[in-house]
């Protein structure tokens, strides 16, 4: 009994040893759309950079982009993981089964699922809290829109989207109770074509400020043709739209997540869990409000986003209704991050119905 | 003066060589591209060409990948290829797919939980007749109303894709998936799931259908009257009809079959690699398709290679893409070069080039 424990701590210690000569790990990544879509893609391969930036010699990152949800996306994982991968991150929601599918395969490679709800011993999920970004959003269109009309174009009618929305309109309601919002689903997270298409359709509707939770830069291309139309980066800064049409944006920054868990397999101590981080740990960021919007605007919207980094204010606050007029929260209460993850529903005085 | 010159019958010699000499030129010109890219080109052709099939660290893993990759583009091309030769093109088998996928898924959804060697059987039947009725809309507007068929099958891609999407977030979402769109994992569900028939070899069933209707497609175009009439139909529609080919039954069989045959496809991707009704299950299997049949010169046997071939240059340029940090695009690139430099060479099996005067 006693031998078989000192054989079993010499065997540890060893395989630690090892682990600690061979400093070298490879980090793969598989994203959604190409690197340069100046949106999500983008700014996963920023974080992808910042690990190499980081550790430079003792970690090789590899990535695959534009890599097709479903089962293209299990075999460009095994590839990885055959050649050597240590550290996996899965960046769309489209991946979830895939990633628990090639996970079960290697149980020494670990993985890292963006968006999604599945966790296994070797999968870990993280998110960002995209609608604290979207509050100060809504608050700035809200302030902003003169025709008081909203444009929001939607990928898919998910939790994640819908979220976004609810948390954007209850924002810009609070400051222009005429506020409405008008929303197209173009189904897709990176099509320039349909996302320009859907951005037309608003404006021409009269939409003033565009919101967008697709991830290519047409939108803000046809607001600037268009004129007179506000419109705010998304996941990425898309600063050269600047002053306008883009007023401001929300950047993803997934360069610390991607340094510490990549720092925590070097060191061995790395352990699945699930991580949904907002404004206060800097994975949401607001970009730089422009000088399009008067410093009065931009004032309220910084301290709103200085009010949601440091916890004192939470997006969904209450007295809220759900869209059919049925309470959902009470007067100062907060929603829970279980009711948030499945959101699937609208607030109070959005119209039309989420897709089904 | 360089002329072309036809040939009185195509060259039997240049349609087998032509294809190497387009892989050669490709391999030319990608290479150009690659040290363009500041990438060893001989080691990119080597990886995309040489290792899926032969390297030991992967070729174990993606030999039988290829087969899984290429099973529905092959599937869906016998089916377009019987069409195109009696000049009835289905454009739309991608909406006819994700039509087989959505039955098929249907059909194992809605006996979940039971367990019976049953099942799948019949969610092989739902599939192809999903895939055939969505091939029937422009089938029967073809024949009743003579509208195009070209545009119909086209526009109802997208009809399909907004199916997709309302049951992957309705009818058949998975009601233990906290709200999130898609269906229950077919791969977690035995009776319905479309393993592998021998392990780790990539045949699943759909692998085998595929070779089943490339047997098929062979032996009608070659032996059965109605590959004669198709034919027929291509390459002299007036006697045809004069010698008594129904037109409409013709039309009503090519896309009959093409779109069963997609929806087969798409049935066994759902049931298999894939596993679960997604918003954009999808992956353009259905157009991808359409290349491999022409690449495949239209002939069965033809387009087993092509679909072979695409396949490889789909595995082989994601290993690409990992091994050497190439760009996503270089590959479609790449893939881009190979068609055109195969069907650029297609002109030599029917035209030969002559050098002088013209007489």
């Amino acid at each position: 009994m006693k031998l078989k424990s000192i054989l079993t701590s010499a065997i540890a210690a060893v395989a630690l040893g090892t682990a600690a000569i061979a400093a070298d790990i490879k980090v793969g990544f598989v994203y959604v759309g190409p690197v340069g879509d100046g949106g999500w893609t983008y700014e996963h391969d920023q974080g992808r950079k910042a690990v190499v930036e980081a550790f430079g010699d003792r970690v090789e990152t590899i990535y695959q982009e534009s890599v097709p949800e479903g089962a293209d996306s299990e075999r460009v994982m095994t590839q990885m993981a055959l050649q050597g991968a240590d550290l996996i991150f899965t960046t769309s929601f489209g991946y979830m089964d895939p990633t628990i599918n090639v996970a079960k395969k290697f149980p020494n490679v670990k993985f890292e699922h963006a968006t999604g709800y599945k966790r296994a011993d070797n999968v870990s999920t993280y998110s960002a809290r995209f609608y604290e970004g979207r509050a100060v959003q809504g608050h700035i269109a809200g302030k902003m829109t003169k025709t008081n009309k909203i444009g929001y174009i939607g990928s898919f009618p998910i939790p994640e989207v819908i979220r976004g929305i609810n948390s954007a309109y209850i924002h810009a309601k609070k400051v222009n109770p005429d506020v409405e919002f008008n929303i197209v689903w173009a189904y897709t997270w990176f099509d320039p074509a349909k996302e320009a298409d859907a951005a037309n359709a608003l404006i021409e509707q009269g939409c003033d400020v565009v919101l967008q939770h697709t991830d290519s830069t047409a939108p803000q291309a046809a607001a600037e043709k268009a004129g007179n139309v506000i419109t705010f980066g998304q996941a990425s800064d898309m600063a050269e739209f600047g002053p306008l049409p883009r007023v401001s944006s929300i950047i993803d920054d997934w360069g610390p997540y991607y340094v510490a868990r990549t720092q925590a397999v070097l060191d061995g101590t790395w352990t699945s869990m699930d991580t949904w981080d907002g404004i206060g740990p800097g994975m949401v960021k607001i970009g730089e409000i422009s000088s399009a919007v008067p410093a009065d605007i931009k004032a309220e919207a910084e301290a709103l986003r200085d009010a949601l980094g440091s916890g004192e204010y939470h997006a969904f606050t209450g007295p809220l209704n759900k869209q059919d007029g049925t309470p959902w929260l009470a007067a100062g209460e907060t929603a829970d991050d279980g009711t948030l993850a499945g959101m699937n529903f609208y607030v109070e005085g959005l119209t039309g119905t989420i897709p089904q | 003066m360089i002329h072309f010159e036809k040939r009185l019958n195509p060259s039997r010699i240049t349609t087998v060589v032509t294809p190497i000499i387009a892989v050669i030129l490709t391999m030319i010109a990608g290479g150009i591209m690659f040290a363009a890219l500041g990438k060893p080109p001989l080691e990119a052709i080597r990886i995309i060409f040489w290792d899926p099939l032969f390297d030991p660290n992967f070729a174990s893993y993606s030999r039988p990948q290829l087969l899984v990759k290429a099973g529905p583009l092959i599937l869906i091309a016998i089916g377009l290829s019987i069409g195109f030769k009696a000049g009835i093109w289905n454009i739309g088998a991608e909406g006819q797919y994700i039509l087989g996928a959505v039955f098929g898924a249907a059909v194992a959804l809605a006996a979940y939980p039971a367990d019976s060697v049953l099942l799948f059987p019949a969610m092989v039947v739902a599939g192809a007749f999903g895939g055939w009725l969505w091939a029937m809309i422009p089938a029967i507007l073809r024949t009743k109303f003579n509208t195009n068929e070209i545009l119909v099958s086209l526009m109802l891609v997208y009809v399909a894709e907004s199916i997709l999407a309302s049951v992957a977030q309705g009818l058949l979402k998975n009601p233990e998936g906290y709200g999130f769109p898609g269906s229950r994992n077919l791969q977690q569900y035995p009776s319905a799931f479309n393993a592998e028939v021998i392990a780790n070899s990539g045949m699943h069933w759909g692998v085998i259908s595929a070779f089943i209707a490339v047997i098929f497609a062979y032996v009608m175009m070659t032996r059965h009257i109605r590959g004669f009439e198709v034919r027929l139909m291509g390459e002299a529609p007036k006697a045809a009809r004069f010698s008594g080919v129904s037109t409409t039954r013709l039309v009503v069989f090519c896309l009959g079959i093409s779109g069963a045959l997609a929806g087969l496809a798409g049935m066994f991707e759902v049931s298999g690699p894939s596993g679960q009704i997604t918003i954009d299950f999808n992956s353009g299997y259905g157009f991808t398709a359409i290349i491999v049949a022409f690449l495949g010169r239209l002939h069965p046997i033809g387009i087993l290679l092509a679909g072979l071939l695409m396949a490889l240059t789909y595995i082989g340029g994601e290993l690409a893409q990992l091994m050497l940090g190439l760009p996503g695009a270089s590959i479609q690139l790449f893939q881009g070069m190979l068609l055109l430099f195969l069907l650029a060479t297609d002109i030599f099996t029917n035209y030969r080039i002559r050098i002088g005067g013209s007489n």
